[in-house]
């Protein structure tokens, strides 16, 4: 089970990677939960300066741009590996 | 904590500097071929006489616009790759501990590189306060990164020329400076949002990216096609508006209304210049064309300013972690400073 976060106040480019992120879990038919995080102090938790923010099981994998659907099925199936 | 693998390169990518070669040899032969290419479209295909007005218009419209956007498409790419270089995180952690006034003009010269997206602009707040950097730091780089911003430096530079866009940098430097040591001195701490002094960043280390020249390569190329896909309307439609203002308004029309003698235009730009932040790519090229007309380079420089740095929208999401008095004041702070600049160049220039 992998706990997908998205960081970011709602901006276009933090709607863009939760869309990318829904499609690859989607296409690969992955148990995931993906949860967008708007709030400041809960964002601020993760360390990042940049949105969006990208979160796998806790772990910060990108940050202030949009990884491809590529680079986000390399980290899923990664993290997937490592549970 | 496992670390997850960053993925491999989705293609070969071995011929990638190959690609860019020959992408810069296209480039500088595409660039030399346009002017006489948009005169001979202009004058002998379509037949329009050199002196006609709709022709003059026309051949300026058909160099400018490929001009811009070739322009705008090499060089966001050479400053996309210099960014690859430098992180938000990094600044910061340069930033921290350094001298009020050395630490201002580190700040301000490092919003210039430093990727910056006015979305993000809370968090980095939050992150360079909650580190210790001082308030008057904090904001010269946040008035550095936006106003000095590389679509607006490389438009002034396509359409005014080099001089010009170094006085824009230079100004917007010392505006930056100048406005955050001001702020800093007016003690503005505790109009800033509660909550932001109580948030203590996560122990997590912070994302620390190994990138290969070919990841730089690829994540320039991404903000080519980002920036360039979302202004490209904006600049065709300006050169269209600056195209028809060239050939059909009469020289030194506007002297009287935005020249050096009108005294009230500078403020006038600057307050009409704040709400136009979304349109600054299609904003320059019709100043260009007002310059043209007599308008004066103090009062045009002041309006880019207040278009670029200024900016609406960035104001508004500042307000979630600064009080409104804390707005005003920056607010406040970079209008006279560009009032100031403004009437500093129409009195020097």
């Amino acid at each position: 089970m992998l706990t997908i976060k998205v960081l970011g106040s709602g901006c276009a480019n933090c709607k863009r990677v939760e869309q990318i992120v829904r499609k690859v879990v989607e296409d690969q038919a992955l148990q995931a939960d993906v949860i967008k995080v708007t709030e400041y102090p809960e964002i601020m938790k993760y360390n990042i300066m940049s949105t969006p923010g990208l979160v796998i099981n806790e772990q910060v994998v990108s940050t202030g741009r949009i990884p491809t659907p590529a680079e986000v099925s390399a980290w899923l199936t990664s993290a997937l590996e490592t549970v | 904590m496992a670390t997850l693998s960053t993925p491999s390169p989705v293609h070969s990518n071995k011929q990638l500097p190959f690609y860019v070669f020959f992408s810069v040899v296209i480039w500088l032969i595409a660039y030399n071929l346009i002017q006489p290419l948009a005169n001979w479209i202009s004058y002998t295909v379509l037949g329009f006489a050199k002196d006609s007005r709709f022709g003059e218009s026309l051949a300026f419209f058909l160099y400018d616009v490929p001009k811009i956007l070739l322009l705008l498409s090499g060089m966001v790419f050479a400053i996309s790759i210099i960014r690859t270089f430098f992180s938000p995180e990094q600044t910061r952690a340069f930033l921290g501990g350094k001298r009020e006034g050395v630490g201002n003009v580190f700040a301000a010269l490092l919003g210039i590189v430093t990727p910056f997206c006015s979305c993000s602009a809370v968090p980095l707040f939050i992150g360079f306060v909650e580190s210790g950097i001082p308030l008057s730091v904090t904001f010269s780089f946040l008035i550095a990164a936006p106003t000095i911003n590389e679509v607006a430096v490389i438009m002034l530079f396509g359409l005014f020329g080099w001089k010009v866009a170094g006085l824009y940098v230079l100004s917007g430097l010392v505006i930056a400076i100048v406005a955050g040591i001001v702020i800093g001195r007016l003690k503005m701490e505790r109009y800033v949002e509660d909550f932001v002094w109580q948030i203590k960043s996560g122990a997590g280390q912070a994302l620390d990216e190994k990138l290969t020249w070919n990841n730089r390569i690829e994540r320039a190329w991404d903000s080519v096609k980002e920036i360039v896909g979302k202004v490209w309307l904006y600049v065709v439609i300006g050169i269209a508006v600056g195209a028809g203002i060239h050939g059909y308004v009469p020289e030194s029309a506007l002297v009287g209304i935005m020249g050096k003698q009108a005294w009230w235009s500078v403020p006038a730009a600057v307050v009409l210049g704040i709400p136009l932040y979304s349109n600054a790519a299609g904003i320059i090229p019709i100043v260009s064309a007002l310059m043209e007309k007599g308008a004066s380079l103090g009062t045009v420089l002041a309006f880019m300013m207040a278009v670029v740095g200024l900016s609406l929208p960035e104001t508004i999401i500042l307000r979630r972690v600064l009080k409104p008095q804390l707005i005003a004041v920056f607010v406040g702070v970079i209008a006279v400073a560009i009032i100031f600049t403004g009437y500093l160049f129409n009195i020097i220039l």
